[in-house]
């Protein structure tokens, strides 16, 4: 039966049934529903809350409880995400599996509320420190967030770094109904046997870490998640496509504006013109060669990259299409929305 | 023939890094003697700093975790609250807990999280070469106060366990010496009344160890030991600051 809920709220209910058991967070608009939620939830289901002092503490307890193998989250917004960095690093450099919510808000600074996606360079090209991605979704609706939120400790436990689900305050601001996946028996989650347990001793010993001072050890140790990243590129990337059969001019976007850029193509072809839209789900791995693909097909005379932010992603759009068609850009920053007539107008101004 | 002295099976045989005269290794074989001599070897996590201890994974012989600098007590009491039947120990040096960590130390504090806090004080940043640290005492040098630490200039030292003793969620607060025998062993007393009122799950619980850094601080390591005593117990007293029924 599907049930009517706020974004926020459908991703915390979604973590809790996927087996999350320990949540850290701190107050910031527009995320604050999903701590609100774990409050009093994770008491339910016999688990951990912990409204922590900073953002900074928060990503610490979570790289401590995710030491011990426990499916461990936290959520934030811009500026909070940006204190969680040093955290983040770590948890990739020491290969521990956790779930990061990013309910982005505009910046820089303390920025605004309202929506943005100006956080997508520091959720796919690193963020903190050192070299090391994350596996991260852009989400476009409350029934999506639901479904990769169930999925992302299996995703984080497999390739031992974070997910990180990037969305924005409309995402998690928006009522929507949702089927709400089954609860999962935390009995019965595959046991990691990295996880520190206090019975180690010797040889047996756990050691949760990400000094290393040999270089040549570092080295390996950044390949071994490197060639985990190349592993995830080729079983992870995911995107949508939507009317690119026999389109002229490819929209692209993703999250909430993927949703928007939908409605704006279905008015073009009303119009008239050949407008199709790819939809990146995973954006990092980033779904390259869907672009290639598209931007060799000879009907396709252009793209359009819709962001909320001056031109982020157009960068890994443009590094995809590789030159063999012109990118153009479309967007609204500082917490404006697109609409879908806006998008329209821009896309009508390209093609005359 | 009989043995009448073993080292703790709860440091592993890996030599320590520390300089001569350091008190860190007296500090890690009365934490590691005292997990063993509770009996709670096969249930023990500990957490290093960043700083001169950041390697304490490699010497105690137990399940560790690597806390970025400062965050041990936010490590701690994530790991806590998922393992709540696990000892856990923080072990945190002066520039990671009192200024970078002063946070999380207050906060775990504060909310009571049931582990242990073992709080090396030298007075000094030791690992990066001896820098001011908030515990640094006025008049002290250090790098980064070359004439002697002034208090207008550059403040005053913070006293970690009077601050923490105001607050509700501690059970234990101690501050003892690691200057001479006897202080040594007293250190000890309260290193296991700490993990014992954990196990009770009494509360939070800090131990302040004054150490020396005969290196940094460009003492002999018997000079180092009397400055401990001498100077630094003057702005830090030993004693029991707050200790629960």
């Amino acid at each position: 039966m599907k049930k009517l809920m706020k974004g926020n709220e459908a991703i915390a209910e979604a973590a809790v049934r996927a087996g999350c058991r320990a949540f850290f967070g701190y107050p910031i608009t527009p995320q604050n529903e999903i701590p609100e939620y774990m409050s009093w939830r994770q008491n339910e289901v016999g688990g951990t809350f912990v409204q922590a002092e900073s953002e900074v503490a928060a990503i610490n307890m979570v790289y401590g409880a995710a030491s011990a193998g426990v499916r461990a989250m936290t959520s934030s917004s811009s500026p909070g995400i940006s204190l969680k960095q040093e955290g983040i690093s770590y948890i990739c450099g020491a290969e521990l599996p956790c779930v990061i919510v990013n309910m982005v808000r505009s910046g820089p600074g303390l920025g605004g509320i309202q929506p943005a996606q100006s956080d997508y360079f520091q959720a796919v090209k690193g963020g903190g420190h050192g070299d090391y991605h994350m596996l991260v979704y852009g989400p476009s609706g409350v029934q999506e967030s639901v479904d990769i939120m169930y999925q992302a400790f299996d995703k984080a436990e497999k390739y031992r770094c974070p997910v990180m689900i990037l969305g924005d305050g409309m995402l998690g601001q928006m009522m929507e109904a949702v089927e709400l996946p089954e609860m999962k028996d935390i009995s019965k989650l595959p046991k990691q046997e990295w996880a520190v347990t206090g019975k180690g001793r010797g040889k047996t010993r756990k050691i949760i870490n990400s000094l290393y001072i040999q270089p040549d050890e570092l080295e390996e140790v950044t390949h071994r998640l490197f060639d985990r990243y190349a592993e995830m590129a080729k079983n992870e990337t995911a995107s949508e496509e939507y009317m690119t059969q026999d389109a002229e001019i490819i929209l692209t976007a993703y999250g909430t504006v993927g949703r928007i850029a939908k409605s704006a193509v279905n008015m073009l072809r009303e119009k008239g013109i050949k407008a199709g839209l790819i939809r990146p789900i995973t954006l990092y791995p980033f779904p390259s060669k869907a672009y290639n693909d598209l931007a060799k097909k000879d009907a396709v005379k252009q793209f359009i990259c819709v962001e909320l932010s001056m031109g982020q992603m157009i960068e890994d759009v443009k590094l995809a299409v590789n030159g063999l068609k012109e990118v153009k850009f479309y967007g609204r920053t500082g917490g404006n929305v697109v609409s879908p007539e806006d998008i329209v107008n821009a896309v009508i101004k390209e093609v005359k | 023939m009989a043995t009448v002295f073993k080292k703790t099976q709860m440091l592993t045989d890996t030599p320590f890094h520390y300089c001569p005269g350091c008190t860190h290794g007296i500090a890690h074989r009365l934490v590691a003697e005292a997990i063993e001599e509770m009996g709670f070897q096969n249930n023990v996590i500990g957490i290093a700093p960043v700083g001169c201890a950041v390697f304490a994974y490699n010497y105690f012989n137990c399940d560790m975790i690597e806390a970025a600098h400062g965050r041990a007590s936010a490590v701690a009491t994530g790991v806590k609250r998922v393992n709540p039947q696990n000892i856990v120990f923080a072990y945190q040096g002066d520039g990671d807990l009192a200024s970078i960590g002063m946070a999380e130390i207050v906060h775990a504090a504060a909310r009571g999280e049931k582990i242990t806090v073992i709080f090396i004080n030298n007075a000094i940043y030791g690992m990066t070469g001896g820098q001011m640290a908030p515990t640094t005492l006025e008049g002290q040098k250090s790098t980064t106060c070359v004439y002697g630490r002034d208090s207008l200039l550059n403040g005053n030292p913070i006293k970690v366990c009077e601050l923490l003793a105001t607050l509700d969620g501690p059970a234990y607060i101690e501050r003892v010496a690691l200057s001479d025998a006897s202080s040594v062993r007293k250190a000890k007393k309260a290193v296991k009344k700490a993990f014992e009122y954990q196990r009770q799950g009494k509360g939070f619980t800090l131990v302040e160890m004054l150490s020396s850094c005969p290196t940094n601080w460009k003492m002999t390591p018997d000079k180092a030991l009397e400055y401990v005593k001498n100077d630094m117990q003057k702005i830090f007293p030993l004693g029991v600051f707050k200790e629960v029924e």
